[in-house]
């Protein structure tokens, strides 16, 4: 349950920026691991790697790169708030953080279906 | 009481939270409805008419002393000028006192550790000339002044800093007013104190805790924009670090 004081967009912003920052922190480590199997051992690799044709590991990449890039582009907002001249459209400019940030993953999810 | 139930009058559900700093619970009232009744009204009635030793604060009444400002239903307001009709849910108000601060008691929150950031933020003017020299001009159209001005009109209510979650989760950072106020002041041409407020406002605590989360410019009775000013401030801040000129 949102508390009443935090029901507006620039704070669903800010839960935003930090779930997903989160979020990409706890994948990481994952990430290079399994990165780090093509030195280390690459059968292992390939085994990983055929789970990637699963429907349900394609949703949670889909997922994963609407996080990556809604921190991306949730990112330069803050970037463009504290270092440049200040916009009133900030409601505006996190919209279309989040816009630009599905159109980036469901780009990235119909070309791997 | 017996005035009241004279008339056919619509009542509401009021909760206030009654207590002290060591705690309290929610109080159930009744309250009758009237036309451009403001929670202020609805507090004053509790008090007047149902039980004389709640607690709470108010002075100006016209929304410019700052001191009456409570939670409402679960958001900052000045609740002398909050309109019942526009906060009312489900026939109901539940009015608390102040987040952010000790209370004092029932709705009457301690304000001190408020005004010591102020003090703490340097957030008051130091001058450059004495009261032999004379007036310096102001010209009100400079972008300084303009910035300045934007952010001038604070009535120290203290709702931007009930409103914000980085005071919530660190009490040692100096909070939307005080910060905001000393925006104002690195716009002021006339104030001499820009080194030392700059070493204020970028120290632990400082204006580098806020996250834009924007709860302060949200809730403002007076549509000030804090989390621009501590914007300002941040930008001023690395300047100041760069060496650069404010």
């Amino acid at each position: 349950m949102i508390s009443p004081h935090r029901s507006h967009p620039l704070w669903f912003a800010f839960l935003l920026h930090r779930v997903s920052g989160l979020a990409l922190a706890l994948f990481l480590p994952l990430h290079f691991y399994v990165l780090a199997m093509a030195l280390t051992s690459p059968e292992a690799l390939d085994g990983f790697l055929s789970w990637t044709d699963m429907t349900i590991v394609k949703l949670a990449e889909y997922g994963l790169v609407f996080l990556l890039a809604a921190h991306f582009f949730g990112g330069l907002r803050l970037l463009a708030l504290e270092f440049l001249p200040w916009s009133p459209r900030q409601k505006t400019l996190a919209a279309g953080a989040v816009a630009l940030a599905f159109f980036v993953s469901t780009t990235f999810f119909l070309s791997a279906v | 009481m017996a005035a009241e139930t004279d008339k056919p009058e619509k009542m509401m559900d009021v909760s206030v939270w009654r207590g002290g700093p060591d705690g309290g619970a929610f109080e159930s009232f009744k309250a009758p409805q009237q036309e451009s009744q403001t929670i202020l009204d609805v507090v004053t009635y509790i008090q007047q008419n149902e039980d004389p030793s709640l607690a709470y604060r108010f002075a100006c009444r016209v929304g410019m002393c700052g001191s009456c400002a409570m939670m409402v239903n679960g958001q900052p307001r000045w609740t002398c000028r909050t309109h019942v009709q526009k906060v009312l849910k489900d026939n109901k108000l539940v009015i608390a006192p102040l987040r952010n601060l000790p209370v004092i008691r029932d709705l009457a929150t301690d304000m001190t550790v408020f005004f010591d950031k102020w003090t703490a933020a340097e957030a008051s003017f130091t001058p450059t000339k004495t009261r032999h020299d004379p007036m310096a001009p102001i010209n009100p159209e400079t972008p300084e002044r303009l910035a300045a001005s934007e952010a001038i009109e604070c009535i120290n209510c203290a709702v931007c800093y009930a409103a914000c979650d980085a005071v919530a989760g660190n009490e040692d950072y100096l909070g939307p007013a005080a910060l905001n106020r000393a925006w104002t002041l690195v716009n002021d041409v006339r104030d001499g104190g820009h080194e030392s407020r700059m070493d204020a406002v970028s120290a632990a605590g400082g204006c580098h805790n806020c996250h834009s989360m924007g709860n302060c410019a949200q809730f403002c009775p007076n549509e000030l924009n804090p989390t621009a000013s501590i914007a300002g401030l941040k930008r001023a801040t690395v300047k100041a670090a760069l060496g650069l000129r404010k």
